[in-house]
């Protein structure tokens, strides 16, 4: 007797719950090949502007622990995800096509580098951050603060590893971030909210919106509680981009900008994901006499 | 001096003849009450409709700071908030009213002057209501000597619970004698029946007429101080309970949920009801409030929203 399949219908990610969208919409999510795979739900305005809300709610908390202990959650989402290494490898191979090897490949790489960036929350600091000599009798220290709350258009082919490389360097700082994921390939996203809702990210640091850049964008990038917003997902698209960078000008949001085409995410990554979402706060005080 | 109706005057006359009336109502229909106020509560209202809901939620917002750390500095801030809510919009109308405790009246007074924001003082032991009638009543006229254009006071909810209805009523009728003025005007009073403390929906129907008949201009849900303060199926209660009594006796008396409403969304639905059971004509800010401190925030932001068509955020509202 053959067993009945079990139709899949995921939800967004918001706050450290999983809803539906608002709007009650969903979309079919298609392999590589373009067999019906499952259901995603489809990111309506609304659902950014909660996730929005969430996301600043948390801020607080999130940017207020020790950079030490946002360096043991972000290895514990390496952890949980290895766990989950072969469901990992599964949506990876049928969302990217890519063989069982070589999704294997990109897991791996995707889990390295949230353990590298683990290693860099209790850094940073010491690497951006400064003892400015000044002509006076004063300490003079700039140290790097978070932005806030951080939009993130993540890349539209490089679904896991991608997603993984612009999360990460967000939070790792103390920022917290609202996602919206890939469009076609929205399941590895799925799975990797399932990873953050387990894993001691406090709900709300990481909200994770499945459906279109190109529709959610615009409102995010408009939305004036909305600190800074990185446009990779929409590489390529220099028309949109310019329209999002216009948008967010209204209330100074830092803009990390589309790039032309989607950069190779295999590539040493460098400080600058992470520094994009600074604010360098610097303090005198009078040497005492 | 009582101010019952004469069809209702037979009705005040004894203990007796009072409990037998509270008690003659007919009961409520707890399951019905929120189903109804649930099933009011989905109505979807948008666009020109939802411009007018938040202007008027605007003007039907009581101002509230009743805290023991306020100061006159708060107050002076709150009161010049109330008269231009939004300072970057000048077409955003003011707040019904601000309010207060007794010894801010005349700092409110001061800031607010002729802007035609009123300044309404929580009076009569607030929160608690345990003292004796004569402080209440002094509490009264010192508010309202202050000032004060509406008169928020507490029932006895002891007495209320033990069935001395007369005794809750005596009250009332003895702090609306209070809230005379010198010019002959009366300070607006409104009951507050602390829902949260009354147990159950009859108990809230009853106290609605009692206050009614004993001369209220308002009934109030709640403090703001005990949980659960205002919530739906409370406010369609006494809702029905102001749409009777015009009914009965062709008076109008106004309503105030107060407590626990933060969300322009929530105020919104608080408005779908208004309009569906008691009717469009306590569709004012003469008959019915929102007693309320974030809520305004949360309407400026939906406002805003809908001017710009961009979402907004709280760092562009003052904090209160």
């Amino acid at each position: 007797m053959s067993r009945i399949d079990v139709r899949k219908t995921y939800k967004l990610y918001i706050g450290g719950a999983f809803p539906r969208s608002e709007s009650s919409y969903t979309y079919e999510v298609l392999d590589s090949k373009g067999k019906f795979v499952a259901n995603a739900a489809l990111a309506s305005r609304k659902d950014a502007r909660d996730a929005v809300g969430a996301a600043r709610k948390a801020f607080g908390g999130w940017s207020s622990r020790t950079a030490y202990n946002r360096a043991q959650i972000i290895y514990r989402i390496a952890e949980v995800m290895e766990d989950r290494r072969p469901q990992f490898v599964q949506a990876v191979s049928q969302s990217e096509g890519l063989s069982a090897a070589k999704a294997g490949g990109v897991v791996d790489e995707a889990i390295d580098r949230l353990v590298w960036y683990a290693g860099w929350a209790d850094k940073i600091t010491q690497v951006v951050g400064n003892a400015n000599p000044v002509a006076g009798p004063f300490f003079n220290l700039s140290t790097p603060e978070p932005t806030g709350v951080v939009a993130v258009l993540a890349p539209q082919d490089s679904s896991l590893l991608g997603l993984v490389s612009v999360v990460a360097p967000v939070i790792v700082t103390g920022n917290t971030t609202v996602v919206v994921s890939s469009y076609e390939r929205p399941l590895p996203a799925v799975t990797f909210a399932e990873v953050l809702a387990t894993s001691d990210v406090p709900g709300g640091v990481v909200n994770i919106l499945t459906g279109s850049a190109a529709t959610v964008g615009p409102w995010l990038a408009a939305h004036m509680d909305v600190n800074a917003i990185d446009l990779t997902g929409i590489a390529g698209d220099a028309g949109l981009a310019a329209d999002l960078e216009v948008a967010a000008a209204d209330n100074l949001k830092r803009v990390r900008r589309a790039p032309a085409a989607e950069p190779d995410w295999l590539l040493d990554p460098g400080l600058e994901p992470m520094t994009a979402f600074l604010e360098t706060k610097t303090v005198w005080h009078p040497i005492g006499v | 001096m009582s101010s019952t109706p004469t069809i209702l005057e037979d009705v005040t006359g004894s203990e007796a003849s009072l409990r037998r009336f509270l008690h003659g109502l007919p009961g409520v229909d707890q399951v019905g009450a929120e189903a109804r106020a649930a099933g009011l509560a989905t109505r979807s209202i948008k666009t020109s409709a939802k411009e007018f809901a938040l202007d008027l939620a605007i003007r039907m917002v009581d101002l509230t700071t009743l805290e023991g750390q306020d100061t006159p500095g708060k107050v002076r801030a709150l009161s010049a908030k109330a008269i231009r809510p939004d300072p970057a919009d000048p077409t955003c109308p003011s707040t019904a009213a601000v309010c207060v405790y007794p010894d801010m009246v005349a700092v409110a007074k001061e800031t607010l002057g002729t802007s035609g924001v009123h300044v309404a003082a929580v009076a009569t032991a607030f929160p608690s209501g345990r003292a004796a009638l004569d402080i209440k009543l002094a509490d009264v006229r010192d508010a309202v000597e202050a000032g004060a254009d509406e008169i928020d006071m507490v029932i006895d909810r002891g007495a209320f619970l033990a069935g001395r209805y007369q005794h809750v009523f005596d009250e009332i009728v003895a702090v609306r004698d209070a809230c005379r003025r010198q010019d002959g005007e009366d300070a607006h009073l409104k009951v507050i029946f602390e829902t949260g403390e009354l147990q159950t929906y009859d108990n809230v129907r009853r106290a609605s007429w009692l206050a009614m008949m004993a001369g209220a201009h308002f009934i109030k849900t709640s403090t703001g101080k005990v949980q659960p303060a205002a919530t739906l199926p409370v406010t369609l209660v006494m809702l029905q309970a102001v749409r009777d009594y015009r009914a009965m006796t062709g008076q109008m008396v106004g309503v105030k949920p107060a407590g626990g409403i933060r969300t322009a969304k929530d105020a919104i639905k608080y408005l779908v009801m208004v309009n569906e059971v008691a009717g469009d004509d306590w569709l004012d800010p003469d008959w019915f409030r929102f007693g309320a401190s974030t809520l305004l925030n949360d309407l400026l932001m939906q406002r805003t929203k809908m001017k710009t068509g961009r979402y907004s955020g709280p760092d562009y509202f003052t904090l209160d």
